[in-house]
């Protein structure tokens, strides 16, 4: 692929060499080789990118599977109408590259200039959201494991949706969903409103059960309360913590899971990699957007525009899944 | 291919190799995305209990995946050889996730009591 060169009016080459097509490379034999051959190559470059995504969904499914916990309490630090909105940005400008790829083989100059700027505004959009998302989550401190302090955890938690009714959640030990949802899809859990301290006492967060055994099952109103890590709405917050970990007051709930920091990480990763690549993606929209303007592309010639919007489309369905398994954690 | 139109303003001439997408199909998929990704959204606010609501999501994640690589990525009209080399990587990569979580599985007895609730379950 790349520049159009003239092949060499050799003994082999040179019959057809006045009429050969000018984007038709000198080692392939006819476009339509050309052309399997370049999508060929294509696609197993994004089964390479597949596989690398693995390895960080992978990670995802272990840490979810043997610590659930965190990850029902992380998310509701997640803000899912920012998450929403970029969804439909992304399924959006997936939609302009692959209509981009249509004015290319129908040789529609302007639409075809007019859909990668759409494409390309669609992908600054995406970042953009995502700066506030990363922003907010650096402020108050929800990072990964190093950086991890969460300051001002509980106003953060606030914002992203964790305003619940305290009191009743309190009194209400069912397990996790099944009070009304007043705050959209967070849970009704978390809540900064400080209970009775005796009762903080008697909570496993407060007690940090890896320093000792679990206290057994107690019966609360006749319910049974399982003592796990795994907070029923009514044992969200019932206390805050001085955790002097970095030597600054933090105001996590006294039952946050030890290791929430695990879904901080995790999440920074995997779409900090898919933000890379949105990047990587603007920048080839871009030289799309340059050559288009000197009319390179026509139904003759299309393919980079066709590769661009696979690659483009393939971050736009790994964004489909990371959505729901951030975000959406029922 | 068929409702190619002579080319308005490219001066080259040529056949074009892949299937052109229609509008009314780009248009409908990106509808229907729209409507999943809302519907993703709105079926986390009702309790089916977490398996379930986590197979749904992930279901659903994976018809719009499906619908964004038949129709956008044209793999429906492609050269079917292009979608066997994704079907092979998927299958690494279930293969690669399963094989993990059926090992992670073996060492769930000994984590910590109280920092490992999958165990707890059981």
């Amino acid at each position: 692929m790349g520049e159009p060169r003239q092949p060499p009016a050799d003994a082999q080459h040179g019959e057809h060499a006045a009429n050969h097509d000018p984007y038709l490379a000198h080692h392939f034999d006819t476009p339509e080789q050309q052309f399997d051959s370049v999508k060929l190559g294509m696609w197993i470059f994004l089964t390479t990118e597949i596989l690398l995504f693995s390895g960080l969904f992978c990670a995802y499914a272990v840490f979810r599977a043997n610590h659930p916990e965190v990850f029902e309490w992380g998310h509701r630090y997640l803000d899912v109408t920012l998450g929403g909105i970029n969804t439909v940005v992304l399924i959006c400008s997936s939609l302009t590259m692959a209509w981009s790829v249509r004015a290319a083989q129908l040789g529609q100059q302007r639409l075809l200039k007019i859909c990668l700027a759409a494409t390309l505004i669609g992908g600054c959009a995406f970042l953009g959201i995502k700066y506030v998302e990363y922003k907010h989550k650096w402020e108050a401190g929800l990072l990964w494991a190093g950086q991890y302090n969460p300051t001002h955890g509980l106003d953060a938690a606030g914002e992203a949706g964790l305003h619940g009714p305290a009191p009743e959640a309190a009194a209400n030990p069912a397990p996790q969903g099944a009070a009304p949802d007043a705050a959209g899809v967070a849970p009704a859990a978390g809540t900064a409103a400080p209970a009775a301290a005796g009762q903080a006492g008697t909570t496993p967060g407060a007690t940090r059960p890896a320093e000792g055994p679990l206290p057994p099952a107690e019966s609360v109103d006749g319910v049974q309360i399982e003592r796990t890590l795994n907070p029923p709405p009514g044992e969200a917050p019932t206390g805050l913590r001085l955790d002097s970990r970095a030597g600054v007051p933090h105001l996590m709930p006294a039952e946050a899971p030890r290791q929430l920091w695990w879904f901080f990480g995790i999440y920074f990763l995997m779409t900090g990699l898919h933000g890379i690549h949105v990047i990587g993606g603007l920048g080839a929209i871009s030289w799309l957007l340059a050559r288009s303007f000197k009319g390179t592309f026509g139904p003759a010639y299309y393919i980079p525009v066709d590769l661009v919007g696979l690659y483009w489309h393939l971050v736009d369905v790994i964004w489909i899944f990371l959505f729901p398994l951030l975000y959406l954690i029922h | 291919m068929a409702e190619h139109s002579p080319a308005k303003t490219t001066d080259r001439p040529g056949p074009h190799l892949g299937h052109v997408a229609s509008p009314r199909v780009l248009l409908s998929v990106w509808a229907v995305l729209v409507v999943l990704t809302v519907t993703t959204v709105a079926i986390t606010k009702v309790d089916l209990g977490e398996g379930p609501n986590l197979w749904l999501a992930l279901g659903l994640a994976t018809v719009k995946a499906g619908l964004v690589v038949l129709y956008f990525m044209h793999l429906r009209y492609d050269n079917p050889v292009y979608g066997l080399v994704l079907v092979f990587s998927l299958f690494f990569v279930i293969l690669f996730i399963a094989g993990t979580l059926t090992d992670t599985r073996q060492y769930q007895h000994e984590l910590e009591p109280g920092y490992a609730p999958a165990m707890q379950k059981r």
